[in-house]
């Protein structure tokens, strides 16, 4: 890659920072060129952000009809799947999906659900409750 | 040891952009592709069982942790590291280095810094900075990866020094002790090449290494006929580039910054076929971006026709790496 190829696509993702990209100068030596963003890795890390965002849509909606507890939904507000949030946890992975009943989670004891709030940086008042319908 | 002020620099990866750094405030002035080519950090690992966010774990680089020990390895640094058992033991601590050596590298977790960019936030636990200086409550940050220095919440810091998991950082703290008397980079350099390219070419493994591309060439050749709905074949190959692209690489998986390395090698030894192995590579991390942009076309695209045609680009980078890596056993 040289100098004059390293892209400079104003990426969305870089909110505006540059990073630092090895290229040719016209002496063929390497340095160091920053970079406002590439279009295809602007591509794949929206895509992820986006599938984050839709497991927390989809989590939310089954949470507000009761077919899911809000630890689901706080999880994957949090970009987080099962197994972050269990290794983040500290719990095993069947556990974690055990407490994602509603019925489980409603009667889980203050030791986890504080260590459920630890994991996804709340309070225990918070990972109870949802995001208020807009 | 001294305490001239701090200067912050731009790099391309965290733990190579900070190794060089610490080093440079201690007086030994080595460029990031140095750091990361005396290192032996360059590698390419796929294994197809290990799934990381649901898709096969890929890697163009060592583990975490690699550049520190590499460092030591090779050029007979001296590091002292520190791991905590609580957040607040760990705080008192870097209140206490900080005083006494002015700088000093960590271990973070990425989501919880709140500086990076909403949308470069994910659970990686293996990041690194250096902080070298406090204002009021919050730390001042040399975040290689970021332009210009950053500044960071004590409590936030916190947070991100005590994630637990994967690669869970514990609090790790690292400094530089004591440099070597004398360094010979030349040969320095000429090991760790060798290193490099005996790990490419001749790792027992088959995931490990140029074999380690075929074998995800072949995987990604397979992959429309397992999964026809696609869905999951997008989502690979999609994460295959960010680990090549968006994680601070320098471009092409780290490729750039090793021909980098090759090219500064070859003026410490005087040897030609370096230079025209940092040529080849060069041309090797050239394949792997028009890699990266025939598998964003495939995102988009979504059609089964494009797997065979983007494994066939894989397949050129096997072979443009192999040839690189012969040459080096070659030369060095």
């Amino acid at each position: 890659m040289r100098v004059d190829e390293v892209p400079q696509d104003n990426s969305a993702t870089f909110d505006g920072g540059r990073k630092a990209m090895y290229a040719l100068g016209e002496d063929g030596k390497y340095r160091l060129v920053p970079s406002t963003g590439w279009e295809v890795e602007e591509l794949v890390t929206s895509a992820a952000v986006a599938e984050f965002k839709a497991q927390a849509d989809a989590a939310l909606a089954r949470a507000r009809a009761g077919l899911t507890a809000p630890l689901e939904y706080h999880m994957y507000a949090r970009r987080m799947d099962l197994q972050t949030l269990a290794q983040s946890a500290g719990l095993m992975r069947w556990r974690v999906r055990r407490h994602l009943k509603p019925a489980v989670f409603a009667r889980l004891p203050d030791k986890l659900l504080r260590r459920y709030a630890e994991a996804l940086g709340l309070s225990v008042d918070e990972l109870r409750r949802l995001p208020p319908a807009p | 040891m001294q305490s001239q002020p701090f200067r912050h620099s731009h790099a391309a990866h965290c733990e190579s952009g900070v190794m060089s750094s610490l080093l440079r405030h201690q007086g030994l002035d080595l460029s990031e592709a140095m750091v990361f080519g005396l290192s032996s950090a360059l590698i390419f690992v796929h294994m197809p069982w290990v799934k990381v966010g649901g898709v096969p774990l890929t890697a163009y680089r060592m583990l975490p942790g690699a550049i520190i020990r590499g460092l030591q390895k090779s050029l007979g640094v001296r590091m002292r590291t520190h791991r905590y058992g609580n957040a607040a033991e760990a705080m008192r601590d870097l209140d206490r280095l900080l005083a006494e050596r002015g700088a000093v590298g960590m271990q973070t977790s990425v989501y919880w810094l709140p500086y990076f960019p909403p949308d470069m936030r994910f659970h990686f636990n293996a990041h690194n900075l250096i902080v070298y200086g406090k204002d009021g409550d919050e730390y001042l940050i040399s975040d290689p990866v970021f332009e210009h220095p950053q500044r960071c919440r004590g409590e936030d810091l916190a947070k991100a020094r005590f994630v637990k998991g994967p690669f869970a950082p514990k609090g790790l703290v690292y400094y530089p002790v004591a440099l070597p008397s004398r360094v010979d980079l030349g040969s320095a350099a000429r090991a760790a090449i060798k290193r490099t390219a005996r790990r490419m070419l001749m790792a027992p493994l088959p995931f490990v290494g140029v074999r380690g591309i075929r074998l995800m060439a072949k995987g990604v050749e397979q992959l429309p006929d397992k999964h026809p709905d696609l869905r999951y074949p997008r989502t690979y190959v999609a994460s295959v580039v960010r680990m090549q692209e968006e994680i601070g690489t320098g471009g092409a998986g780290f490729r750039f910054m090793f021909a980098s390395f090759l090219q500064e090698a070859a003026e410490l030894t005087g040897r030609e076929a370096l230079r025209e192995a940092s040529e080849l590579m060069t041309d090797a991390g050239d394949s792997w971006r028009e890699f990266a942009l025939g598998a964003a076309r495939l995102y988009k695209r979504q059609d089964a026709a494009d797997f065979p045609r983007l494994a066939e680009q894989l397949r050129v980078c096997a072979d443009k790496e192999e040839r690189v890596f012969r040459l080096l056993l070659r030369a060095v």
